[in-house]
């Protein structure tokens, strides 16, 4: 009596793992597991961003403005009580993940990217009347070379190469004849090498026959420092930048 | 039982029947049993790991190069004198192959550019986990006891935190953090010492309650009391969460034990009515940069001003007029040790100023509170109360010592197991999340908790908790070359009548000498060796701006002649720095073809019109201080070292060394000392 249990029941258990794996699989294909104490008191019909999108923050760590996006309906009007769902690649997480717009239309949420450098394509859902709206927002996260770039060009840089003046902060971009390129200015930056952007820095405008409004860096940043301003700058770039690496060919 | 026997006998006859049979058996059992070994290895995690990464390396471009630094097998790092085994990178196999960057796929993703080589430090030291484990949960999620999971990306700074003391350029949420430990007075009552011994010293200034009935109400302290951010958005005291009778026993006791200091209050002299221009407030407020250390709340939410000072959105709620104007009188009379200059106001300026600081209340804050005077047995309960909450380990008062080690020390709370923490339910089992939950709210963790409630942004809270990670057992174990230690404040104290004034004037609050004091405002170590003379006294009296876009500038003093000689005398003699000889340091010629290669020099070879203006017509720079008068407000010398290695002079300057020649330093000095600007004041911009 015994054996012929022993033997169906090992036989049956591989069955059984399969079966939960596929349940598994199952329902994660299926759309996200509905949230709980969650639902949509309305629908809209579009999605737009109000806040928080192209922000530079820091791998691993939260955005400092929080996203928020507005459900509208046909007529453009703000939709109060949709559900929206924030989606991200792997390693975003936000908080809330899902929520209920309020009653002027907007959902907002607090944004943490994952922990490789780069861009990330986040994306907002939400239910239309007849098929889903959604928005992709752009957010960058830097790793701590480029951080440190950023540091560097907030203190050495930006006041002429930001054209953004606060009371806080005034630029001087308004006041220089030759107008730098802003390091967000990938259509001109991305053209030029590593090597180029390290001799303008280091050895000022006239090293690429560019205005000497620009001061040589050379011998009060150091070539590390110089090299983090680089990755800023690339990490920054919009467009974005494409590093000329080695090509891999495929067998 | 029979049929079992049965099977086992004839198993044995099977397998032992002869001697032959026997030993080809035990043979094929040995060599099975040889295998297990290889078998678990083969079958092992980390072998799988390198057999994905020969398969992920093969189709690229460099892969006969990756293929020539793979080493199959466990790698480890080992360094004995840092106690790091790691095995790590038996599985992080791309860490260090640059033309790995686009690979995103864990374990092979390249290590980002850090300071430190890999082989140097190992990975654990900053990360983190168990260096010597070989599978992934043993590595990243331990939990038992003396082990320690692997740290969150984004408190990753507290592994620099171990080893750098001092404040990095590439870590703004460890130095925010360590700023705020001290600023927020957490070292009050946490003791935190440095791996090198030293103590973490608290940077806020707690006022002294001694007397603090000559300054405000009992109704104002229970307010205040109940909820300090109703009064002022921006402090840094803590909420008690106290009950109205606690609030109130506090608040008798500490008006019951103040004793009255004489001059604390003032009877203006000058009469309110007699205050011709209702604008006269707020521009004396102006005038007197009070914004540069001082915050007000604007119309739209928004604190506008510095974080020097407490916020002064309603302080008409809170000061008692007499006690208001003797403070802006002399602030040292009631706090002898306060950050505030004192600004030698004139009877007329100290009223036009109270009565415009008065004006800023709020007729809704505390307008519900009336309190019966307090018997002794409330006082006594408060005073209790007082001793049992550690009041006395931020603020003195009459009648209570200040504690000592009121709470717990955090010098290694970075290393504390987690057998000792008991957490919240729901709460993910780590070090990061349980500091993080008790800064947030200490009092989630019961009622008993002393703890109060600070208030800070998330941002603030995941700051403060990568400060207090990085205050673990291997800092402590580490060898002292890799120490890189804090400069502590020095205690420099100026000498004679000069250094008397110095301190009246809190000139450290915003500047820094000899290693000691603020960084609001220029270093002027070496100023006696940088300016003149005459522009000296002439700023003393009256500072005019030399950066047009700065918003805290140096605040105007009505100093006497005397005073004002005294201050200039100090500055100039003592505050030289030992590189400048004005003797001996090329003098600047004052021949017209030199000033003329000069000017060419400003404006072509080094554009230095693109941050300075040495001329209103023409220049518009806007980050340097304007020259249009540097001839009268520079020394020669100076302006010839500076312009040779600027840094030299001022660690940290924005102004680039242009590596300039002798000959071109000469020459733009020659230059720079010629323009003397129209009077000796000159235009104000």
């Amino acid at each position: 009596m015994m054996r012929p249990f022993k033997a169906q029941f090992i036989l049956r258990w591989p069955a059984w793992v399969s079966l939960l794996a596929i349940a598994t699989l199952a329902g994660c294909k299926h759309a996200a597991p509905p949230v709980a104490g969650l639902k949509a008191m309305a629908v809209g019909n579009a999605i737009v961003e109000s806040s928080g999108g192209h922000q530079v923050g820091v791998i691993g760590t939260a955005l400092k403005d929080p996203l928020v996006v507005q459900v509208n309906d046909d007529q453009g009007t703000a939709v109060p009580g949709a559900l929206v769902r924030f989606r991200g690649t792997a390693g975003v997480s936000f908080d809330p993940a899902a929520i209920l717009t309020d009653s002027s239309g907007q959902a907002t949420t607090l944004v943490t990217l994952g922990t490789v450098a780069g861009r990330y394509r986040l994306s907002a859902i939400t239910q239309g009347k007849s098929k889903p709206a959604t928005i992709d927002i752009i957010e960058t996260a830097l790793g701590y070379q480029q951080r440190v770039g950023s540091i560097l060009a907030d203190k050495y840089c930006s006041r002429c190469h930001d054209p953004e003046s606060s009371p806080e902060r005034v630029s001087n971009y308004d006041n220089l004849e030759v107008k730098p390129h802003a390091f967000t200015d990938g259509s001109t930056l991305n053209k030029m090498s590593d090597a180029d952007l390290t001799a303008i820095i280091q050895h000022g405008g006239p090293a690429l026959s560019r205005s000497a409004l620009m001061p040589p860096y050379g011998n009060t940043l150091s070539a590390a420092d110089v090299r983090a301003v680089i990755a800023y700058t690339r990490a920054v770039a919009d467009p974005p930048y494409e590093a000329a690496g080695t090509v891999y060919a495929r067998k | 039982m029979q049929f079992i026997r049965k099977i086992l006998s004839s198993a044995r006859k099977a397998l032992f029947g002869d001697p032959v049979r026997a030993f080809g058996v035990v043979s094929v059992a040995l060599l099975l049993a040889l295998a297990i070994a290889p078998a678990k290895e083969h079958f092992s995690q980390w072998h799988s790991y390198q057999r994905h990464y020969l398969a992920l390396i093969h189709d690229r471009g460099e892969a006969v190069s990756l293929h020539r630094r793979f080493q199959p097998g466990i790698h480890q790092i080992w360094l004995p004198e840092l106690g790091v085994t790691d095995r790590c990178t038996t599985c992080h196999l791309g860490l260090n192959e640059a033309s790995l960057a686009d690979v995103t796929q864990q374990p092979f993703r390249k290590h980002p550019v850090v300071p430190h080589p890999l082989d140097g430090f190992g990975c654990v030291i900053c990360h983190g986990g168990q260096g010597a484990a070989t599978t992934v949960d043993e590595a990243h999620h331990s939990e038992r006891a003396g082990e320690e999971p692997i740290l969150p990306a984004r408190y990753i700074e507290s592994g620099c935190g171990q080893c750098h003391q001092n404040a990095l350029l590439g870590t703004p949420q460890l130095n925010l953090g360590r700023t705020l430990l001290t600023r927020y007075g957490c070292v009050h009552c946490h003791a935190v010492t440095r791996p090198d011994g030293s103590k973490t010293l608290a940077t806020d200034h707690p006022p002294s309650l001694t007397h603090i009935a000559d300054k405000t109400t009992r109704e104002w302290i229970f307010s205040w009391l109940k909820d300090p951010q109703a009064y002022a958005a921006s402090t840094t005291m803590p909420n008690y969460k106290l009950s109205d009778a606690d609030a109130s026993d506090i608040s008798a006791y500490l008006v019951n034990s103040s004793t009255a200091q004489a001059g604390d209050t003032a009877v203006a002299s000058v009469k309110p009515a007699a205050l011709a221009d209702a604008s006269a407030g707020p521009s004396l407020y102006g005038e007197s940069f009070c914004s540069s250390c001082h915050a007000v709340q604007n119309a739209a939410g928004n604190l506008v001003g510095g974080d020097v000072g407490p916020e002064l959105t309603r302080i008409g709620n809170k000061a008692k007029p007499d006690w208001l104007a003797a403070w802006l009188d002399n602030p040292r009379i009631y706090d002898a040790t306060t950050p505030m200059p004192h600004y030698r106001f004139t009877p007329q300026q100290i009223v036009t100023l109270a009565t415009y600081l008065q004006s800023k209340s709020d007729s809704d804050y505390g307008s519900g509170v009336h309190l019966e005077a307090a018997n002794t047995k409330q006082i006594a309960r408060g005073r209790k109360l007082i001793v049992e909450l550690g009041c006395a380990a931020c603020h003195e008062m009459n009648g209570v010592q200040k504690p000592e080690n009121f709470a717990p020390e955090l010098s290694a709370i970075g290393s504390k197991p987690l057998a000792q923490i008991v957490f919240l339910p729901g709460m993910e089992h780590s070090l990061p999340s349980y500091i993080g939950a008790k800064i947030r709210q200490p009092r989630a963790f019961g009622a008993s908790v002393k703890m109060p409630q600070f208030t800070l942004t998330p941002a603030q809270t995941d700051a403060l908790t990568t400060a207090l990670l990085a205050q673990t057992n291997r800092a402590r174990s580490m060898p002292d070359s890799l120490r890189v230690a804090v400069t502590p404040e020095t205690d420099y104290q100026p000498a004679g009548h000069a250094g008397k004034l110095m301190t009246e004037l809190a000139c450290f609050s915003c500047h820094r000498f000899n290693g000691r004091g603020g960084d609001m405002a220029p270093d002027l170590t070496w100023e006696g060796s940088a300016v003149q003379r005459q522009w000296l006294t002439e700023f003393l009296h009256n500072p005019n701006t030399l950066r047009p876009s700065l918003i805290r500038r140096m605040p105007r003093f009505n100093l006497s002649d005397s005073d004002n000689k005294e201050l200039t005398d100090y500055i100039l003699t003592v505050y030289q720095s030992p590189s400048i000889d004005q003797e001996l340091a090329p003098s600047a010629s004052n021949a017209p073809e030199i000033v003329e290669h000069g000017r060419q020099l400003f404006y072509s070879k080094y554009a230095c019109q693109s941050c300075h203006i040495a001329d209103t017509k023409t220049d518009k720079g806007y980050i340097g201080p304007t020259l249009t008068q540097v001839g009268s407000r520079l020394t020669a010398a100076w302006v010839y070292a500076w312009l040779r290695n600027p840094q030299a002079l001022r660690p940290g300057t924005t102004e680039p060394n242009e590596n300039m020649s002798e000959d071109d330093a000469r020459a733009l000095t020659a230059f720079l000392m010629s323009l003397k600007g129209s009077s000796g004041h000159g235009a104000k911009l």
